[in-house]
């Protein structure tokens, strides 16, 4: 369970950047964090994750978002960054699935096992030991994921995972998400891709909860979306 | 292709390199790293006239390079830029040291020309070894070994650190040459004047980088050491290597062997 009680954040004194955010994520749900450019949605996951610091409480599970508890928190939470080539610094994409599992005192034969797990989860056994530079975008991206699955983490924080993908490797990445039984917070602004693999949406405006609930009614509510400097998802736009 | 993109590649080759498979490269990367330094430093200690004996050193190298596969072309190649350097540190000596040394087929051949050539072929023999165990050895195998033998966490980290983000920075520099070059038809490189936002620019968007792969590899449970995953027990292979190998070299350091089996030869 992740719990917002009167959060804020600033990089400004005077400035929010986020303010007053209020909400409960319950497990296994399965969230859609949209809002336009600046509305704070990247900021919002620094925050969840405690690379920023913050005004209220944040809770994941029993523990409270603060540099004492970083480490129970970033066992827990698995981010997926938009630029994958800032995910991927180790030569070869074993060697980078194998990185948390390791720093999280596996021995190299779990550690091994833990990465074969993740790429045969998303069918990406054959990239195990191609080198980081040499593998497409889609494939970086699906090996991205694999380097947090490699951890285990009880939530899965994605941002922007469709970014600059092709159609079809935007369309793996989507089942990809779906058949992924976790509870999940994704950030992006392709709106049907929140369809397909999120069942309740918050919408930032900036830095504020606009709307929070089901996936299908806040992305078929035209007038909120348009007020917020968003458009239907293109299935619903009858084109 | 962009110089920067090329060396991009360049340097990605390197862990190319290091990532084939052949006897050498499956060696434990301390006994690399020993034999190497062993190697270095016996052929640096050769005296500056000791031309026949350091020749036998070639052996070594040239072994590695049979052995592991690694092309000559390739070491050459990568080594282009620092062998002329290396090659230029004995250029003077002929000028200073002209007294006679030794006769070829009546031709007096001064000790300055000697020590010249001494100096050029240790230098040679020496980068050749250094980029053998580069080209054999991840740098995460490097760190490794380096590691074991309690070189500091913090200086290896840094070592390693240091080589995953020059790739990140001459990616930053690739793309902003680009950009630069398609607005600038006919310039050759970045004007003077443009220099300085260049550079700053350059800064900013390496550290907004360096920041975002620092905060993944934080997210990943990093807390200040790299636990390397591709690590290997060492076995007897390696000890045996790491024992015979230097014996070998100390053998020709200590006997000019050219000179004992040319006296063979001639029946001396």
């Amino acid at each position: 369970m992740i719990c917002f009680e009167h959060v804020s954040f600033g990089y400004e004194k005077g400035k929010p950047v986020l303010e007053d955010l209020n909400f409960i994520l319950q497990d296994g749900e399965s969230v859609g964090l949209i809002g336009a450019n600046g509305a704070g949605k990247s900021t919002f996951m620094k925050v969840l994750l405690g690379l920023l610091p913050h005004e209220g409480t944040i809770l994941v599970d029993e523990y409270e978002v603060n540099t004492k508890n970083l480490k129970e928190i970033r066992r827990k939470l698995g981010f997926v960054l938009q630029n994958s080539d800032n995910q991927m610094f180790m030569p070869t994409v074993y060697e980078d699935i194998a990185f948390a599992p390791l720093n999280y005192g596996m021995t190299k034969q779990e550690a091994e096992e833990a990465a074969d797990t993740a790429l045969e989860k998303l069918g990406i056994t054959a990239l195990k030991h191609r080198h980081n530079h040499k593998i497409s975008g889609g494939e970086k991206r699906m090996a991205a994921i694999a380097t947090v699955l490699a951890m285990n983490p009880d939530v899965l924080l994605m941002d922007e995972p469709t970014s600059a993908l092709d159609p079809y490797n935007r369309r793996i990445i989507i089942n990809t998400i779906s058949s992924l039984e976790k509870t999940k917070i994704i950030t992006s602004h392709d709106l049907d891709m929140i369809m397909d693999t999120c069942q309740r949406v918050i919408l930032l405006s900036k830095g504020k909860i606009a709307a929070d609930g089901p996936a299908r009614d806040i992305l078929s509510n035209r007038e909120l979306l348009e007020a917020n400097r968003m458009e239907l998802p293109l299935r619903l736009q009858g084109i | 292709m962009d110089k920067i993109e090329q060396a991009v590649l360049e340097l990605r080759e390197m862990d190319e390199l290091a990532a084939m498979r052949s006897p050498i490269h499956s060696l434990h990367p301390l006994t690399k790293l020993f034999t190497t330094i062993v190697y270095i430093f016996l052929t640096v200690s050769f005296y500056k006239y000791d031309l026949s004996g350091l020749i036998i050193m070639v052996l070594y190298p040239v072994l590695l390079f049979s052995i592991s596969g690694v092309s000559v072309k390739t070491c050459f190649y990568k080594l282009r830029i620092v062998l002329p350097l290396v090659c230029a540190v004995g250029l003077f000596n002929p000028l200073f040291d002209r007294a006679p040394l030794l006769s070829l087929g009546g031709l007096a051949v001064s000790g300055g020309v000697v020590s010249m050539i001494t100096l050029m072929l240790k230098g040679i023999f020496c980068l050749m070894a250094s980029f053998l165990l580069v080209a054999t050895t991840t740098i995460d195998a490097i760190c490794a070994a380096l590691r074991k033998v309690h070189v500091p966490a913090m200086i290896v980290t840094l070592l390693l650190l240091t080589y995953r983000y020059i790739t990140v920075l001459m990616d930053e520099v690739a793309v902003m040459t680009t950009a630069y070059k398609l607005r600038a038809p006919g310039q050759k490189g970045v004007h003077y004047k443009a220099w300085g936002s260049f550079l700053g620019q350059l800064l900013l968007r390496s550290m907004d980088r360096a920041e975002e792969l620092y905060a993944s590899m934080l997210l990943r449970g990093f807390r200040g050491e790299f636990h390397y995953a591709e690590g290997k027990r060492a076995d007897a292979r390696d000890y045996v290597t790491a024992l015979l190998v230097p014996a070998v070299l100390l053998f020709f350091r200590c006997y000019n062997v050219a000179m004992l089996f040319g006296g063979i030869a001639m029946g001396v």
